[in-house]
Parts: structure tokens; sequence; C-alpha cells
């Protein structure tokens, strides 16, 4: 990972929330941080190309729009890798990940409504031939004001 | 400076705006001086109506951030911990709320439990520079919310074999096929 700037810092940590809704928004930020629109405009089209912000723009709830779960499923490790290739070849999975445990295989589902996501699980616990843990959100307890990154 | 922005028919709804917008602002702004009057040249309307729209979407609590979204793995976060918990019942809201409460924890939901697979019914995200640093901030949360003697296990990310921002097929189709991110 390469240094960041004081400037860059402060883009990636005091704006995660909050983008002004003005007709020049990276005017406005760029006087809150005394440097000129152009330098933000640049720092971020830099850092986006770089892969460390993945986008200016929302961050949406879970459940609000559409429908989706966190789904598990157990796979012995000689198959993860074709399993997961399974999960992932579904348009309604995003995340997929390997986790270190008994169920060793994560991955969130997300679809229009409640039938199409129930009839997308079915299918890939049929297509993967084991069985998956359906775990959607109840609740959620947390205020989410973006992450504070720690720079030492 | 956008000439309709004060035009009567801003007043009329424009249909398929609130569902273009939602996938407008999923995928980013574009990184222009006026990235509102951008996308309101896309969709044939005022930028008034485009940041009174996004206005709304946030108000609908539909959005938990609306800024610059980072990618913790690319800033040196490597350790990626989910920690599960198993909680009596009814205390699920209250200890939820106080593990919620740390900055270093990014999600924390109460999902059901699948007996006899899996009996964990919180689970909690946290980001850490290595394993160690999970580790210890998970001891914290046990310490700081009293909650000695309650079981949990850390799973920690491996491979990652895909991510991208969610897929949601919003009507109406004709003007968006809704693409929106969940993260």
């Amino acid at each position: 990972m390469r240094e960041f700037s004081q400037l860059e810092q402060r883009l990636l940590n005091e704006f995660q929330q909050g983008l002004p809704l003005t007709s020049e928004p990276y005017a406005d930020i760029a006087r809150q941080l005394g440097v000129y629109e152009t330098t933000v405009l640049e720092t971020l089209h830099r850092l986006q190309t770089e892969g460390v912000v993945s986008r200016v723009g929302a961050v949406f709830r879970p459940n609000r729009i559409g429908a989706s779960t966190l789904a598990a499923m157990a796979v012995p490790a000689e198959q993860l890798e074709d399993i997961a290739a399974i999960v992932s070849s579904f348009a309604e999975v995003n995340h997929n990940y390997e986790r270190e445990h008994h169920f060793n295989l994560w991955f969130v589902v997300v679809a229009a409504d409640e039938q199409h996501l129930q009839d997308v699980l079915a299918e890939i616990e049929s297509s993967c031939a084991y069985p998956l843990l359906d775990l959607p959100l109840l609740n959620e307890y947390f205020i989410d004001l973006g992450f504070d990154l720690k720079w030492t | 400076m956008d000439m309709k922005a004060s035009s009567p028919a801003d007043m009329i709804p424009i249909p398929g705006l609130h569902e273009a917008l939602i996938k407008i602002i999923g995928e980013g702004l574009p990184l222009v001086k006026q990235p509102y009057a951008e996308i309101a040249k896309q969709l044939n309307c005022s930028e008034s109506a485009v940041i009174d729209g996004i206005k709304s979407i946030i108000a609908s609590g539909d959005l938990k951030r609306f800024g610059v979204v980072v990618r913790h793995r690319k800033l040196g976060y490597r350790a990626n911990g989910m920690v599960v918990w198993d909680l009596p019942d009814n205390r699920v809201s209250e200890i939820g709320h106080c593990i919620g409460q740390y900055s270093f924890v990014t999600l924390c939901y109460q999902r059901p439990r699948r007996l006899p697979e899996w009996h964990y019914n919180l689970f909690s995200m946290i980001h850490g520079r290595d394993r160690a640093a999970v580790i210890d901030q998970v001891a914290f949360i046990v310490q700081q919310c009293g909650l000695q003697g309650i079981e949990h296990e850390i799973l920690f990310s491996n491979r990652c074999f895909k991510q991208r921002g969610a897929n949601y097929r919003v009507d109406p189709p004709s003007i968006s096929s809704g693409r929106a991110v969940n993260e």
C-alpha cells in the first residue's frame, strides 16, 4: 500500500457521507479542504483509477430495494473453487467469499422480490448439490457513519 | 446552469426518475464540476429535479451513505472478520446496540438461527489491518458489552470469489435495469 497525502486521507475519511447536494459539490468540498476544485476532482479520479475509491455515490441499505439474503454453504475444500464458480455465475450473487469455518462459502444474493430470491436460492442449491443456510437480515443495530480510517 | 431549473414542469413528477436516479447514484456520480447537471442532461430533466430526487431518496431512508465509497482492502485493512454471536433472544437488541456503536464495527445484524446447523443469531463485521487487530477488537467488545461466557466465533475472510454492486431489477424495466450497491 502506498502512502496517502494529507488531502487524500481527508477526502477518504471525511466525505464518506453527506456529499453536498449543490450545483458544484466538489467545489464545496474544495472550500472545506482549502484546495482548488480541480485538485479535488483530480485526486478523486486518481483514487478511483487505483481502486481505492469504488465510486462517489450511494451505499444502499439492504432489503430496502429488492430482497436480499446472506447465504452460507459447507463445501469440501477440494471442491470449493468449482462450487464457488457455480455460485458466482448467478447474476443475483454479488459478494462471494471464502471464510475460515465449516461453513466456508458465504455469499449475498439480491433479487427484485422475495419470490425471485427464493427461486434463485433453490436453483443455487440444486446446481451445487449442497444445502445452503438462508440467513436474511432481521434487524440492524448500528449507526453507519462510514468507516473511520485510522492513519497511523 | 440548467435553464429549466425553475420551470413549472418540474412540479410534475417525472415518470421513472426515482428508479433512474437509484441506478445512477448506485453506480456513482460523474467526476465533473456539475455532476447533477450532467445527470440531468442524461435524463433529459432539470438539475433541480435531479437534486430534489436524490434528496427524496435520502429522506426515504433507503441509503446508508451518500459520498466517497472506499475499498477497505486497498487501504491496508486486509483482515476482515465476521464475528457471529449466540445471544439469548431477549438480549439481542440491547447487545446489538452495544456492539454496533463502535466505529470499527461496519455491520451489526440480527439474523435467524438455523438449528441444528447454525445457532448464532447476531453478526458483526470488523475490519482491521491484520488478524491480531481484529482479535483485539473482539476482546474489547467482549469486555465493554459484558459478553464473557457468550459463545462467539470469528470467521476470517479468505479468498474473494466475486465482489460487485448488487444487481436489482427495479420496475419499470424501460428506464432502468436497476443497479444498486449494498455493502
